[in-house]
């Protein structure tokens, strides 16, 4: 064998050794053979296998816990009870974790391995919620970076949700992203048309979803939905709903308002919808809505822009969408009456918006808010 | 002054630990010194981490280098090996650790990952190699170098607690004033130089 081999073959060979015993230890370490997962002290016991996160655990035994990053512990949402010992917080679980939660002994779902027996609890509801399959149906452009995409259910062949909830969209593997990925987006479409799911999707440039809906999607493209996720609907009360979204944000509204419409449901609730873009060109819906504030009393729609050209011959409301918010909220909707508010939007947008109902008098409690994670 | 091949293991261990300390002396793997030792709680648990893989990596890549890297005559690429040998003795801790003792995972299997690109570890096993030591040198030298580190960290530690509070001008905040620290540190430590003639 000539010389300069010798090396490269050597470390190549010793390299493959050192894999092989990796794996064989990783096949004999990580075997925790057959675990019970006890589910509300009883109601349910599964056998699984153990060694994986209990959040993909559940999943393949058909349970869906929320969970908007699916499984990075970035989101913080398959927070679920754990009633038996998983050993202490984990430093990915504490930055989601509040004192109070830890004294509910609620843990991360996708942080904690099942590696031997495990008795949980979560919500009844939870046990309601599926894997759809279905088709990619009519996509539509909103704006340049907002579509609207129905899809088609197949199997289950219909969805019972509450107009508020969302979805969680398994995306496929596609270019280089080589694992499917999930991604959450409230439903906009209504509760009386159970086989179609429609969702809005803006563009978030580099995120691996909403590029895939963008620019890889096709008609009759299938995917999985997962779902009905969330607590963000309206309130059976006599309060005057206090809107407020920002791009796709506007999904969950669209789902309340036509559902409310349609079956004419909490008659006493007035509705102020206040809706904030920069110029026209981020705006939507506008024709349709307006054409709602005219034939239903109980809804007014305020569509403001924050930076409108000129040429653009805009008439509504001129300002930050926090700005138009406190100027109505100080003279146009009456104080007299109790209010609730509703908030759908970025972070900043909500946290902002908070800030405004509280000063406004509105109680922190009442205010109710599904933030893009 | 004696070779570096004949001093005795336990004298070396020490020497290690104090003369000539892997960090304070020879400045490896300061990244993660300053990085980590925020904590006091994080020193411990990364410090014997370090001790730990410097140690076993020492032993193991002192059995490659005489029993595979020597007589293939492939001294060219033990830098290569080495760090393979690393990365893999790394991750197979980390898994045993998992498996046999999750409290002391949490402590200190959440530092593993960071410990592959330590250049301590590889520092020590150079030293280790170019210094023609016996294999009970290795151990004893790759134990005491890790401990050496550990001690450093926890001292640091110790002393950033300290300074938490006090008036530290606006622009050296933070790694400014570590940095300063370390080397008061690496002074006081050259008090220990002569002690032991290692050098």
């Amino acid at each position: 064998m000539h010389p300069i081999l010798v090396g490269p073959l050597a470390t190549a060979g010793f390299s493959a050794f050192l894999a092989l015993v990796i794996s064989l230890l990783d096949g004999k370490l990580n075997d925790y053979g057959t675990v019970n997962v006890t589910i509300n002290g009883g109601k349910k016991k599964l056998p699984v296998r153990g060694g994986s996160p209990l959040l993909g655990t559940l999943a393949g035994e058909e349970i869906f816990l929320p969970s908007a990053c699916g499984g990075r512990g970035s989101c913080g949402a398959c927070k679920c009870v754990v009633t038996s010992d998983v050993g202490p917080y984990l430093p990915t679980e504490t930055p989601y974790i509040s004192a109070e939660e830890v004294s509910r002994k609620i843990r991360l779902a996708c942080q904690i391995k099942v590696k031997k027996d495990i008795e949980i609890e979560i919500p009844e509801s939870l046990f309601s919620i599926k894997r759809f399959e279905a088709s990619v149906g009519r996509v539509r452009d909103l704006t340049y970076d907002i579509k609207e995409v129905r899809f088609d259910l197949r199997n289950p062949s219909s969805i019972d949700f509450m107009p508020g909830q969302y979805v969680q969209l398994a995306v496929p593997k596609y270019g280089d992203i080589t694992e499917s990925v999930q991604r959450a987006y409230s439903m906009s479409s209504v509760p009386g048309d159970p086989g179609n799911v429609e969702l809005l999707v803006r563009l978030v440039p580099g995120g691996i979803a909403t590029t895939w809906v963008h620019k890889f999607m096709k008609t009759g493209d299938v995917v999985q939905l997962i779902g009905p996720f969330g607590d963000f609907q309206v309130h059976d009360t006599p309060s005057t709903m206090v809107c407020v979204a920002g791009g796709s944000g506007m999904a969950p509204f669209k789902s309340m308002f036509n559902d409310m419409r349609a079956r004419d449901s909490f008659p006493g609730k007035e509705i102020w919808f206040f809706f904030g873009a920069r110029s026209t060109r981020d705006m939507f819906y506008l024709d349709e809505l307006r054409k709602l504030e005219k034939e239903w009393p109980r809804f007014h729609f305020v569509p403001a822009l924050s930076e409108p050209k000129p040429e653009e011959g805009w008439n509504g409301e001129i300002g930050l969408i926090t700005n138009v918010l406190d100027s109505h909220l100080s003279a146009k909707i009456s104080a007299g009456k109790p209010r609730e508010g509703y908030l759908c939007g970025s972070p900043g947008m909500i946290d902002a918006c908070i800030k405004v109902m509280t000063k406004n008098g509105i109680d922190p409690r009442d205010i109710f808010y599904d933030k893009f994670a | 002054m004696p070779a570096f091949s004949d001093i005795n293991p336990i004298v070396l261990f020490f020497a290690s630990i104090l003369t000539s300390n892997i960090l304070l002396s020879n400045f490896l793997g300061t990244c993660s010194f300053i990085a980590i030792s925020k904590e006091w709680k994080s020193s411990f648990g990364l410090g014997l981490a370090v001790t730990l893989v410097i140690g076993i990596c020492c032993a193991i890549c002192w059995t490659v280098l005489q029993y595979l890297v020597i007589p293939l005559g492939i001294e060219y690429l033990s830098f290569i090996i080495f760090i393979i040998v690393i990365a893999a003795v790394v991750q197979m801790l980390e898994m045993v650790i998992d498996r046999y003792s999750p409290s002391l995972y949490l402590s200190l299997g959440i530092f593993l990952p960071l410990i592959t690109v330590n250049c301590a570890v590889l520092g020590a096993v150079l030293f280790m190699q170019i210094r023609n030591y016996g294999f009970l040198q290795a151990v004893a030298f790759g134990f005491g170098a890790g401990a050496g580190w550990w001690l450093a960290i926890m001292l640091l530690a110790a002393i950033r607690k300290r300074i938490e509070n006090n008036p530290v001008p606006a622009g050296l905040k933070g790694t400014g004033i570590t940095l300063i620290v370390i080397g008061f540190m690496a002074m006081a430590f050259i008090g220990f130089s002569g002690m032991i003639a290692v050098q």
